[in-house]
């Protein structure tokens, strides 16, 4: 065991501070760019210095570096500590482009993987169904060949950004008569047609930032497809070997739990100060107790995929243990507004520190959206049980069904 | 950076595993357990001829020289096979002569510790609950008068490390006149306790360094270790019983219900697992830390063990409550590791003071 990076790592990291320390923040007339450029300027420069999009082909706009999950860790440390722009953490970045540059045609990657991660195209994802949530592959929007172009029709929801995409990368029912996962395809659809309406959902907190989008006939090049007629399933379930980014879950609540301490120092219980309650230490400590767990679990995954091994069970654990994290969390929060606990999350934007009391609500309402997103923290018990402990899978879910 | 165990390491665990799995396996393990002394001869000699007894004793006295990472890594496993006998209180013992002691005094004592030959054991609560260094009041002097409660093995040690007023350490060897034992009817019969009493006992004191607050420090880790081991024996015993019990025509593994809990048991106890690496790493390599992560991971995952055990208890339904099931064995085990050396609210409640909290 050794937590030190290593003199080669280290001269790296040297390397990545010098580079910051140069060109963020910018200055001169580009400093009074507005931010968006701004961060676009810095993008390209960091791209040129092979610290951003390492595991995309220059061709297609990125830096195409050796895989090397050390170097990531080390450039997302030091670009962390001054704030410097990181990759573009859009839907599309994350989810699309490993999928383009696995799965899909030399053109495909031509004309998405540039403008996706550059951030002039945006995008959403089209999976879930009012009728398909946890068994996704029930789905059952249409998407019927009509000369050389694709006639969709169905509902999708739950649809993050919808209202601001481009393009949608879509699950399609295409094959009626194949068996459940087999009838599904990849497409690709604009979204700026007169087939597809878009209609914000209001979330709990009061804000939309998700959506229904109704699909009426909606169109779409034959050639939109990523990957053959049928292997939709199969693609979606595509993951790179990429620098996967194993503990950014554990920075965030420890992140989290700073923000904890802080609303503690500021609070009071019973017309004493907060952090000389007893309870309230002992439930912060407590919480620090996952949160160093939590911590240590995403080393030992770092060093996993420095090596190229398979982290196991504390992989599918992650996401859960998040989510368990960010139950405490909430409810010690609450308990420290005290009667501010009775305002709404008014309009506060998610972020890693809440600013405000009303931030803090948002917070304690978007920790329970973290949990139902991307497979419920039930679905997460089944795959830890499954897949994990090795336990018998549930008889309900019957996968071969076409239902 | 290399957050993971070393080949020798994992050897390690391998071999003290494999020694527990011929000598020990849960059949003779329940005959200990229902035994007179909770202590079984022939495992602490298999356990000594491995070099188990003496892994960070130096080299030079005749133990292998080890870090607290390798005698925590041992603890895991010891832990996972709850073994009997007085391993905790004689690396505590060893830890505390081979730091606080002159090298007269290691020279004595050592070897025979090293080998195995000699048992040690450390003698920290006082009554009303006061495990921590500072808290300690028996009277320091040429000799000791006084009692120490929940002493490890007191009656078949060869020597006792005793915690007096300030934090000093002293050593009294089993033969030594005023020494009077009363078993202790503690909960944990792979590990006894008895209740110490001295009355101008003779001793000598360990006047180097700090040894006390290593003592504390390293005794939190092993517990957090052990209590990891036995938390995931205690999982695997249910995922067993789940793919095995039947009822209703399926085994009981089958029902989501069931499924659920033992996940939420893994999330309990997986995690943990780099928890207690980085608080026994920290021991030697982070030692500005050490203090605060030991006490942290203590708490933290001797509470998770405890929750495990209930669950497990639960999770085996009315055979789970009887004697015959072996989860009492580790349900008791993890009612040690959570109170031995003070409750999980006094771990927290420091690890907040020490964040100047």
């Amino acid at each position: 065991m050794d937590l030190n990076y290593g003199s080669e790592m280290e001269g790296f990291r040297d390397e990545v501070k010098a580079f910051i320390q140069g060109n963020w923040p910018l200055s001169g007339e580009e400093a009074d760019l507005p931010m968006d450029k701004q961060a676009a300027t810095f993008r390209e420069r960091a791209i040129a210095h092979g610290y951003l999009y390492r595991n995309i082909p220059q061709r297609y706009g990125g830096s195409e570096q050796e895989p090397d999950v050390l170097k990531a860790q080390i450039i997302r440390e030091e670009f962390g500590r001054k704030w410097a722009p990181q990759e573009a953490r859009g839907i599309g970045t994350m989810m699309l482009v490993p999928t383009l540059l696995e799965r899909g045609e030399e053109w495909q990657k031509d004309k998405f993987v540039r403008p996706t991660i550059t951030g002039e195209v945006a995008w959403c994802q089209g999976y879930s169904e009012p009728g398909s949530g946890s068994d996704l592959a029930s789905l059952k929007t249409r998407g019927e060949l009509q000369g050389d172009e694709w006639v969709i029709n169905g509902q999708k929801i739950w649809t993050s950004g919808a209202h601001l995409a481009d393009y949608m990368f879509c699950l399609v029912r295409t094959e009626p008569d194949a068996s459940k996962h087999a009838g599904i395809s990849y497409l690709l659809i604009d979204m700026k047609q007169p087939g597809i309406e878009v209609r914000p959902l209001r979330m709990m907190t009061g804000s939309a930032d998700f959506n229904e989008v109704f699909l009426d006939d909606a169109r779409t090049p034959a050639d939109w497809i990523v990957g053959k007629r049928g292997e939709g399933w199969l693609v979606s379930r595509t993951t790179l070997k990429h620098e996967r980014n194993s503990i950014g879950a554990a920075q965030q609540t420890r992140a989290g739990l700073k923000g904890l301490v802080d609303l503690a120092k500021k609070s009071e219980v019973a017309g004493r100060p907060a952090l000389e309650d007893s309870a309230i230490r002992q439930r912060l400590a407590e919480i620090e107790g996952y949160v160093k767990a939590h911590q240590y679990s995403g080393y030992r995954q770092l060093t996993k995929d420095a090596k190229g091994e398979e982290a196991g069970l504390i992989a599918m654990m992650m996401k859960l243990f998040s989510t368990e994290i960010g139950h405490k969390s909430s409810a010690l929060s609450l308990d420290l507004l005290g009667e501010e606990g009775l305002l709404s999350a008014g309009n506060a934007e998610l972020g890693v520190q809440a600013k405000d009391s009303q931030g803090w609500i948002a917070r304690y309402m978007y920790t329970l959206g973290i949990a139902v997103a991307g497979g419920t923290a039930n679905i997460q018990r089944n795959v830890i049980g499954e897949r994990g402990l090795g336990l018998p899978r549930d008889a309900a879910a019957n996968r071969s069904s076409s239902k | 950076m290399n957050f993971d165990l070393t080949d020798e390491q994992l050897m390690l665990q391998d071999t003290v595993g494999q020694a527990m799995l011929n000598e020990c396996p849960v059949t003779h393990l329940r005959t200990i357990f229902d035994g007179d002394s909770g202590h079984d001869g022939a495992l602490w000699k298999t356990l000594s001829g491995l070099g188990v007894v003496g892994l960070a004793v130096p080299e030079e006295y005749g133990g292998a020289g080890l870090e607290i990472l390798d005698l925590a890594v041992t603890a895991e496993t010891l832990g996972y096979h709850a073994a009997p006998g007085p391993f905790l209180g004689h690396a505590l013992a060893a830890l505390a002569i081979a730091e606080g002691g002159s090298p007269e005094q290691k020279e004595k004592w050592l070897p025979g510790l090293a080998s195995g030959d000699r048992i040690g054991t450390v003698a920290l609560a006082e009554p009303g609950g006061h495990w921590q260094p500072d808290q300690w009041q028996l009277p320091t002097g040429d000799t000791l008068t006084g009692k120490k409660e929940f002493v490890p093995f007191g009656e078949i040690a060869d020597l006792i490390v005793v915690g007096a007023t300030g934090g000093q350490l002293a050593v009294v060897e089993k033969d030594a006149p005023g020494i009077s034992l009363a078993l202790v009817d503690g909960a944990d019969l792979t590990r006894r306790f008895q209740e110490v009493t001295f009355a101008s006992t003779p001793c000598e004191w360990l006047d180097q360094g700090a040894p006390a607050e290593r003592v504390r420090d390293v005794g939190r880790v092993l517990l957090a270790a052990d209590a990891f081991g036995g938390s995931q024996r205690l999982l695997e015993m249910c995922v067993e019983y789940a793919k095995t019990r039947e009822q209703f025509g399926v085994t009981i593994g089958h029902f989501q219900a069931l499924k659920h809990q033992l996940a939420s048991m893994a999330l309990d106890v997986e995690p943990n697992r780099g928890l207690y690496w980085f608080a026994a790493y920290a021991q030697d390599h982070a030692r500005d830390e050490a203090e605060r992560i030991a006490a942290i991971a203590r708490a933290h995952i001797a509470d998770r063990f405890m929750q495990v055990a209930r669950d497990a208890v639960e999770a085996h339904g009315g055979i789970g409550f009887t004697w015959e099931c072996d989860v009492q064995i580790w349900f008791k085990r993890a009612m040690f590791d959570r109170a031995f050396m003070g409750t999980p609210a006094e771990d927290r409640e420091r690890s907040l003071q020490l964040a100047g909290l």
